[in-house]
């Protein structure tokens, strides 16, 4: 077995080697010299024109694909819940909601408060999710967080489905953003997300360490000395800044948070201080593949990366669910 | 020769004191079901008589007799009478089915609006809405077909060493996840008008409601229904968990094959007819719960408590409230705001769902 920082190392070269493809692959095929000449920045022909687009979109995919590996890593340790994932325990439709009503009721136009307003509709879903999820005998058990978040999913798609129906002006871009891609992704919206990210990233790095004595169970980890609530608090606050800010811009992305983690467990193990790094390159890794996959499998058209995932997603759901004993869920 | 104590044949106090609780569990029971009925009734008169103009009822009785009614002949009998037939029989099965499977996997959550298996009947609609540009009876049986299949897939993957419950939860939410990115998929490729009317029927409506909508439907209703009807003494028993219901003599294989057949068929054909009506199967049984108490089956009551959330929905989104919904998002925000409730419910009394 290759020591953990190999991992590591091959896990950033794979985030680079997608990056190249993610920029060389497109439904337009492009010569070298093109690449080149786009890669410098110039838009002379429709080829580099096309170069200049692929590269926030790139940008925007590794970072929100991290974003969400990272937060389903910290969301399955915090929780320990093996099904954890920021779509199936909702927030992702907590944020896709908030989002959804601030540019129904108060015109909200793409500005930080965009993806403030969807952060805040992230944490508030997660708590009530957690709430629900783990009153009664057993406390939150995976089954239950995972009922739980799928049946406040359902009832703020219907609350959504209330907003945006008669309202044709804006139903159209509300479906296109729900779906979940990166196509149309600018620069602006890189830079108006970056600051939450990196907030996001930052708290996900404090958080590592003190995860694995969360791992041992609350009464110990209180016994060597963690805080276990402040280490809670601050690690799904983390988890749900990465998961919201991400929604804002490319929509809700599902299953990338929840396969990855599994993967990276099976690679280097259960340290979290190896685990929580190796998920964000999992994450950004599996997104910018899946988006080369979804405009490459449908030429010319292109397939949305929020639906290559879940093809990706649910067979990996699907396998975990099987293998695990019924007992623990 | 001498009896054991324990054995004596005549009652004891104890068994008298059961007794009585038995009977006045009964009588609720009983006395739940006849409200229930009168609300629906009440309903359905209700829609019949008043809509966007007054009819007065003996029109109303003369159109259900058949007689020619000038102007009520339409109103009454072509767009109110299906709708509220169409409302009445969508919601008895989404409630019927709803609490049968959430007694036989033992959890208030897992109805089948949340586990997935109405979702193959709403993904196929949209695909045929949107891609196929089909419409009426066409998009109905399509979304039947898929919703069968889908169910029988979930049932599937759900498999191994016998079907557990917990399972087949898990799988339904993983198979659910999948289809909503369909779902969604499709909606995003859709043409305006295509859209909105796709989002209709995802949301779950009675609108323009046909008697062609209503015919499937009050077909399935009995021929599924009442075999479901006919295992409710049993699916109480299994509650107790398998062993226990195997003890007594329960048949748990084949109990359980012929609730997940039949509720699985209500819930097909029920989501063919009127949309996904969101959060009906889910509420109707825990309601019906806490108004028949404890001891008797909730099956019948909870298909009336459907049929009166749906038809009720349905007036409320037509008439009282400041623009018309379809019926599903009224549901549905009744739904969140029953989701709310449980939270507070479960905090006060840090009790089970």
């Amino acid at each position: 077995m290759p020591p953990k920082p190999f991992w590591l190392a091959l896990g950033f070269a794979g985030v680079l080697a997608c990056c190249g493809l993610s920029i060389v692959i497109g439904v337009r095929v492009v010569s070298g010299a093109d690449l080149l000449a786009g890669l410098s920045g110039s838009v002379e022909n429709i080829s580099q024109a096309a170069i200049a687009k692929r590269i926030p979109r790139t940008i925007m995919a590794a970072l929100g694909g991290a974003a969400l590996g990272l937060s389903g890593a910290v969301m399955q340790a915090i929780t320990r819940n093996p099904l954890a994932d920021p779509g199936i325990l909702g927030v992702n439709a907590g944020a896709a909601f908030a989002v959804t009503l601030g540019i129904a009721w108060f015109g909200m136009a793409l500005s930080v408060t965009y993806v403030a307003v969807a952060i805040l509709g992230a944490a508030l879903a997660a708590a009530f999710v957690y709430v629900v999820g783990s009153a009664g005998p057993g406390g939150a058990t995976p089954l239950k967080l995972a009922l739980a978040g799928t049946a406040t999913s359902v009832a703020l798609a219907s609350l959504m489905n209330a907003v945006i129906l008669g309202r044709n002006d804006i139903a159209n871009s509300v479906q296109y953003w729900m779906v979940g891609g990166v196509g149309g992704v600018t620069m602006d919206r890189v830079g108006l997300v970056a600051p939450f990210l990196a907030l996001g990233f930052v708290l996900g790095a404090w958080t590592a360490p003190r995860l694995n004595s969360l791992a041992l169970g609350d009464e110990l980890a209180a016994g060597v000395g963690e805080n276990v609530a402040l280490t809670r608090a601050v690690s799904a606050l983390g988890a749900v800044i990465l998961a919201g800010a991400t929604t804002a811009i490319c929509g809700p992305i599902g299953f990338v948070g929840l396969a990855v983690p599994h993967m990276c467990r099976l690679i280097i193990g259960v340290d979290h201080r190896w685990l929580l790094p190796l998920s964000a390159f999992g994450g950004a890794i599996l997104l910018l593949a899946a988006d080369v996959l979804g405009r490459v499998l449908v030429r010319p058209a292109e397939l949305e990366v929020g639906i290559v995932t879940a093809l990706v997603g649910v067979p990996i759901f699907i396998i975990i669910v099987r293998r695990q004993r019924v007992r623990d869920l | 020769m001498t009896r054991a104590p324990g054995l004596a044949p005549e009652p004891s106090p104890g068994s008298a004191l059961v007794r009585d609780l038995r009977r006045r569990a009964s009588r609720r029971w009983l006395a739940t079901l006849l409200a229930l009925a009168s609300i629906v009734l009440a309903a359905f008169a209700l829609t019949l008589v008043l809509g966007q103009s007054y009819t007065p009822p003996v029109q109303v009785l003369a159109v259900l007799r058949g007689e020619d009614v000038p102007g009520a002949s339409f109103t009454v009998g072509r767009l109110r009478l299906p709708r509220a037939t169409l409302a009445i029989l969508a919601g008895l099965c989404f409630g019927l089915a709803g609490a049968a499977f959430q007694t036989l996997l033992r959890n208030p959550l897992a109805s089948p609006d949340i586990i997935g298996i109405s979702y193959g009947a709403s993904a196929a609609a949209s695909v045929a809405i949107v891609f196929f540009g089909l419409s009426g009876a066409a998009v109905t049986a399509f979304a039947v077909a898929a919703g069968l299949g889908v169910s029988t897939l979930i049932y599937l993957l759900a498999y191994k060493d016998g079907a557990a419950g917990t399972r087949l939860i898990l799988m339904g939410i993983g198979i659910a996840a999948l289809l909503q990115s369909v779902i969604t998929y499709t909606l995003s490729r859709a043409s305006e008008w295509s859209l909105q009317d796709a989002l209709r029927w995802l949301a779950g409506s009675v609108n323009a409601a046909s008697w062609g909508q209503v015919l499937p439907l009050l077909i399935v209703l009995p021929l599924l229904g009442l075999p479901l009807l006919a295992t409710s003494r049993d699916l109480e028993t299994l509650r107790l968990g398998d062993d226990a219901a195997q003890a007594t003599g329960v048949r748990v294989g084949l109990v359980r094959l012929v609730v997940l057949l039949t509720a699985t068929g209500l819930i097909c054909f029920a989501t063919a007819a009127a949309g996904p009506i969101s959060f009906v199967a889910f509420l109707a049984g825990p309601i019906t719960a806490r108004l028949t108490g404890s001891g008797r089956s909730l099956l019948l009551p909870a298909a009336l408590t459907g049929a009166a959330l749906v038809i009720l929905a349905d007036y409320a989104g037509q008439f009282l409230l400041p623009s018309r919904y379809p019926v599903g998002i009224v549901t549905g925000a009744f739904g969140a705001v029953y989701l709310l409730y449980l939270i507070g419910r479960v905090n006060r009394r840090g009790a089970a769902l």
